[in-house]
């Protein structure tokens, strides 16, 4: 079985982000993804905080410490970016303006439902973040996520056991093993790495796969 | 004709009208524009028993992670509280012994916005559908759920820009920006931590993000020199 490693999880994304896309990223993993997108594209980077235009990471001498992205880390502003207050941002989410959104996981469901900002443990404290307004404003929704857990249990179900971040939200699913769309009909595979097989995939899977068209 | 002057020459009068139990909404994202002096100023006078409402719940033992050692905050509002290294909120919240609303950080602004726009509440499409919307009204506008989110103002906001004029005019610098502009709005009283105070007109008025009218007092970093005497 062809498992990507998080390099190449994130590569693969990015190879489906267009020219002149405006994009958020999550925080962790699909952060990652815009160091893999090729140079000859134009990718206008949105970050929650207030940022259209987010460039790539200072040199230590030329940190700014109000300009971080929404995993806290410093960062630059393109030629071209600008600033914005919290509501205005926001806006710009649940308005549907950006094309894209990408983000991590912990559960989806096979009508889309994404589960990503908390789990059923209660002594753990939440934090939602911005997930709930990228969910339902961004135009395509991208999960990037490993399809199994740690202890290799599917995080592809019939339903998700997990609070949901929000219902039948999430468009596509960028897993190590599979490209995975959601379709009216159900979870259509897309793309299998190497030689990974529809059955290899689906006993990873809880809720049913339908073969690529 | 008055002379309208908003500076406050101390960090220490600028908080020492903040009473038990206030409302104190607090800007700031991570630490990027927040006014870590004021909040300081508020740890020393002491108020307790208060909500604060901000994105974040502070790291370490800096900025509002002091309030919450100090044992000032009885509840907490906010989009995300657990951060690496907010050991003082998790400590709290372990212990049962503060209270968290948690707002998802979009519906937390639009909330602030609200009412600083004297409106009632917003319908917002986020959450519909799940926990966070659990016992709110919700509503189906041209076949899309909605949840009816209520406004949120506060007594105080303690905010921070980069550059105020003496009428109050703020412009901020970078990314610093996040919840200010909205929470300035939102209080009854405004205070605004600021690097520098320039007189009226210095400030390009194209390039004015907070308008004065929101403004009540600014206080420069510098006050904190008079506190000291």
């Amino acid at each position: 079985m062809m498992r990507l490693n998080s390099d190449e999880m994130a590569r693969r994304v990015a190879q489906d982000i267009p020219d002149g896309a405006y994009v958020n990223l999550g925080i962790g993993m699909p952060t990652s993804v815009a160091n893999h997108v090729s140079d000859d594209r134009l990718v206008i980077y949105h970050s929650e905080n207030g940022i259209l235009g987010v460039g790539p990471a200072p040199a230590p001498d030329q940190v700014d410490p109000d300009l971080i992205n929404a995993g806290k880390q410093y960062v630059t502003l393109l030629q071209g970016g600008c600033y914005f207050d919290n509501a205005e941002s926001f806006a710009m989410m649940r308005g549907g303006h950006l094309d894209i959104a990408v983000l991590g996981a912990f559960q989806v469901s096979e009508r889309g439902d994404l589960a990503n900002w908390a789990t059923n443990d209660d002594t753990f404290p939440p934090a939602v973040g911005g997930a709930m307004d990228l969910a339902v404003g961004a135009k395509q929704l991208f999960v990037l996520m490993r399809h199994t857990t740690k202890a290799n249990e599917p995080k592809i179900l019939n339903q998700c056991h997990y609070p949901l971040t929000g219902a039948g939200v999430v468009k596509r699913i960028y897993t190590d093993l599979a490209v995975i769309d959601v379709t009216e009909e159900g979870l259509r595979v897309r793309e299998l790495y190497g030689d990974n097989t529809l059955a290899d995939v689906q006993a990873l899977t809880e809720a049913r796969l339908l073969p690529p068209l | 004709m008055i002379v309208m002057n908003k500076t406050c020459e101390s960090l220490r009068a600028a908080v020492a009208d903040i009473a038990d139990g206030s409302v104190v909404m607090i800007g700031g994202f991570g630490n990027s524009g927040i006014p870590l002096q004021l909040i300081e100023a508020l740890r020393q006078h002491g108020a307790r028993d208060l909500t604060i409402i901000s994105n974040n719940a502070g790291v370490a033992e800096i900025g509002i992670a002091s309030l919450l050692k100090a044992g000032q905050v009885r509840k907490i509002v906010c989009s995300f509280p657990r951060s690496s290294g907010s050991i003082w909120f998790e400590r709290l919240y372990e212990a049962g012994d503060i209270e968290l609303e948690l707002v998802p950080q979009g519906t937390l602004g639009e909330r602030i916005r609200a009412a600083g726009a004297g409106l009632g509440g917003v319908y917002t499409p986020t959450g519909y559908g799940t926990r966070l919307a659990e016992g709110k009204e919700t509503k189906v506008i041209n076949g899309k759920g909605f949840v009816l989110e209520t406004a949120l103002p506060a007594d105080v906001a303690l905010i921070k820009a980069h550059r105020a004029d003496v009428w109050g005019n703020l412009i901020y610098n970078t990314a610093g920006r996040n919840f200010n502009p909205i929470m300035a709005t939102a209080a009854t009283t405004t205070i605004a931590e600021v690097s520098d105070v320039v007189s009226a007109g210095e400030l390009d008025p194209e390039c004015i993000v907070t308008p004065g009218i929101f403004v009540d007092r600014v206080v420069t970093q510098e006050a904190s020199r008079h506190d000291a005497a």
